[in-house]
């Protein structure tokens, strides 16, 4: 098998892999902190986050109604002063369900997120570094995962799950979305392990585990953060889709999928009970999203997207 | 290339019957079709039920390898076995097969071919008003569930409806049965498939318009385009005749895996607006225990993939001479 080598070799991060001094590895992070604040719409995204994480966690603290609570005076009313997001039918108030689903949905997101991500970097590396046998079989269960598709996976083993923690489901969602980015941890790992400060690591006698998580995988960290904020945007659109068919998240526990499920028959005529939780979904994912898009060019070393805008202020003048 | 792709289908075919195999134990493992039967009033009494079970090849006590080797065996002479309520699966499958594609067609070329549009358009005024909207609206799309593009659709669609007081716009089924007369019937279904469609093309859209963009951005800057430029190409005929159909290299495979994916990807579409394509099915066997036809959707999905991947492997040696596969 070929492998390609990439023919540029970017001395500057071998040299802060094999020396790696303290003040350096700070430098890069500051760097890559005030390129991120730099971008407008990932600040956006990193506050709305924070304010969104606020109403899950904070808010409901200070609120009225809790989730369990039944208002016996007010059925189906609209957004009120009382019920900031209405209620619905049985008179649940929807910004405690909706707060309570959103504490649900970002902590799978973010769990699923890190595991799939600590998954893949340890599957995907393992592979691409012990090559042969290893590789063959680790390589044919990602082939295999990728053929048995997940949703329909996950949901015919929802019956067996009812009536047990969330946790499975993390669980669950995490085994079925590690294996691209496997895939991509491998071929990473492929170019980097002929590289000079792999080798001499490997010939002084460090032990492969070693070599793999001090050497091999920092120097794929930023593909990694990226993809970890992927995985957690992912994990959540996954959590929310089946808990919406009924085969995620059941029904004493909330997140935003059954909060939405059950709004959607009465929507039609009572719009709140879809629009408020299905606008903080997408407003979760797209802050996400943000933030992700803004990592990726703060991380990466050739970005042009910095270049870019400076080319364009010198050409066109300050615009926008 | 012949023994290559050879190798690749024999490669793909084991992964198929493994696949397809897990399916139906885990479906057989997981789901009970006992419980479809104790729900019905009246009650038929324990026997009757464990030999309407029997029959269908559905009884749990019955161990799961002889369970599975019955449906391996008909599977194997193409026969799928037999649902819950005891139609054949073939029937229903051959049936959602066609309405899946009456569905995926329209949607998919326009899908596709928007989003290479849109990304390749963005990415020539690349950081202008016009890429940046296209950009954000993408990510719009991407961050919603699909189940929420398709509710509000529906739900705008109402709302037009009831502004106008009368139904412009179809949300349920595929079409009217009330109908008779080729125009008469032709507007309905047309009526019916334009929100599902919608649904699929503005997904489709974003989602190619992010690689298009990035792959026509790479070529931008390209050797090759300046050369054209410099043979005296206008800007426009030189970034269609050369950039473009370099650029769109990349995402063609992409765009195939994605388009045969859709078969069972369009799930939430079929189950919100009440098409009884494979997607719905999906959903549908499983909530009601029908481990048959649960497994026979996971067949089908794996053997779509392999086609997928086949596909898109081709696909991409055919347009790409700079791929040699030996």
């Amino acid at each position: 098998m070929a492998v390609q080598t990439p023919s540029v070799q970017p001395t500057a991060s071998s040299t802060a892999v094999t020396t790696r001094p303290a003040p350096r590895r700070r430098s890069r992070t500051r760097l890559t902190a005030i390129r991120f604040a730099r971008n407008r719409t990932a600040l956006f995204g990193l506050l709305m986050l924070i304010l969104l994480f606020l109403m899950a966690y904070v808010a409901p603290l200070l609120y009225k109604w809790s989730y369990t609570d039944l208002d016996f005076n007010a059925f189906q009313q609209p957004p009120s002063a009382s019920h900031w997001f209405g209620t619905d039918q049985t008179g649940s108030d929807l910004f405690a369900m909706t707060a309570r689903g959103m504490q649900k949905s970002l902590v799978i997101g973010l769990l699923t997120g890190v595991i799939c991500t600590v998954l893949a970097a340890a599957v995907g590396a393992s592979a691409g570094y012990f090559g042969g046998w290893t590789d063959r079989g680790l390589m044919w269960i990602v082939d295999l995962l990728l053929v048995m598709p997940n949703f329909l996976i996950i949901a015919v083993l929802s019956p067996l799950f009812q009536g047990t923690t969330w946790l499975v489901f993390v669980v669950l969602l995490a085994a079925f979305s590690w294996m691209i980015t496997g895939r991509v941890v491998r071929s990473m790992t492929l170019t980097l392990k002929d590289r000079e400060f792999v080798k001499a690591a490997k010939y002084m006698g460090v032990p492969a585990p070693v070599i793999i998580f001090r050497h091999i995988l920092p120097s794929m960290a930023s593909m990694l953060i990226i993809d970890g904020t992927i995985q957690v945007g992912t994990a959540i659109i996954g959590e929310t889709s089946l808990s919406y068919f009924g085969f995620g998240v059941q029904a004493p526990d909330v997140s935003l999928g059954t909060v939405i499920a059950t709004g959607t028959p009465a929507a039609p005529s009572f719009p709140w009970l879809f629009y408020f939780p299905a606008g903080c979904l997408v407003l979760i994912c797209l802050s996400i999203a943000f933030i992700g898009d803004g990592l990726r060019d703060a991380l990466d070393p050739n970005s042009s997207r910095a270049k870019a805008r400076k080319n364009r202020k010198s050409q066109e003048g300050p615009t926008s | 290339m012949g023994r290559f792709m050879l190798r690749r289908f024999v490669n793909y075919l084991a992964l198929v019957i493994i696949a397809a195999s897990l399916t139906y134990a885990l479906a057989a493992i997981s789901l009970n079709p006992r419980a479809n039967f104790e729900g019905r009033n009246p009650k038929p009494s324990a026997a009757s039920v464990t030999a309407t079970l029997n029959e269908y090849n559905l009884n749990p006590d019955t161990p799961l390898l002889v369970r599975f080797g019955h449906w391996a065996g008909g599977v194997a002479h193409g026969d799928l076995g037999r649902t819950v309520t005891g139609g054949q699966v073939n029937d229903e499958f051959g049936r959602r097969v066609g309405v899946s594609t009456r569905l995926l067609l329209i949607s998919t070329l326009l899908g596709s071919m928007g989003g290479v549009m849109v990304g390749a358009w963005g990415a020539i005024r690349q950081y202008r008003a016009s890429d940046r909207i296209s950009t954000l609206a993408s990510f719009g799309v991407l961050a919603m569930p699909v189940f929420v593009i398709a509710v509000t659709l529906k739900l705008w669609a109402i709302d037009l409806n009831d502004a106008v007081g009368h139904k412009v716009i179809e949300y349920t089924g595929e079409y009217d049965p009330g109908l008779s007369g080729t125009g008469e019937i032709l507007l309905s279904r047309l009526q019916h498939l334009l929100l599902p469609s919608l649904t699929l093309i503005v997904i489709q859209i974003a989602l190619y318009s992010r690689y298009q963009r990035s792959s026509m951005l790479d070529v931008l800057g390209s050797d090759f385009l300046r050369t054209a430029r410099a043979k005296g190409l206008s800007r426009k005929a030189a970034l269609m005749k050369h950039g473009l159909r370099t650029a769109v290299l990349p995402v063609v495979p992409l765009l195939v895996y994605n388009v045969v994916l859709l078969f069972t990807g369009a799930t939430f579409t079929e189950k919100i607006f009440g098409w009884h394509g494979m997607g719905e099915w999906l959903v549908n066997s499983i909530s009601t225990n029908d481990v048959n036809a649960t497994a026979a959707v996971g067949l089908f999905t794996a053997v779509v993939v392999l086609i997928a991947g086949l596909l898109s492997d081709l696909l991409y040696a055919a347009l790409d001479p700079r791929v040699r596969m030996s």
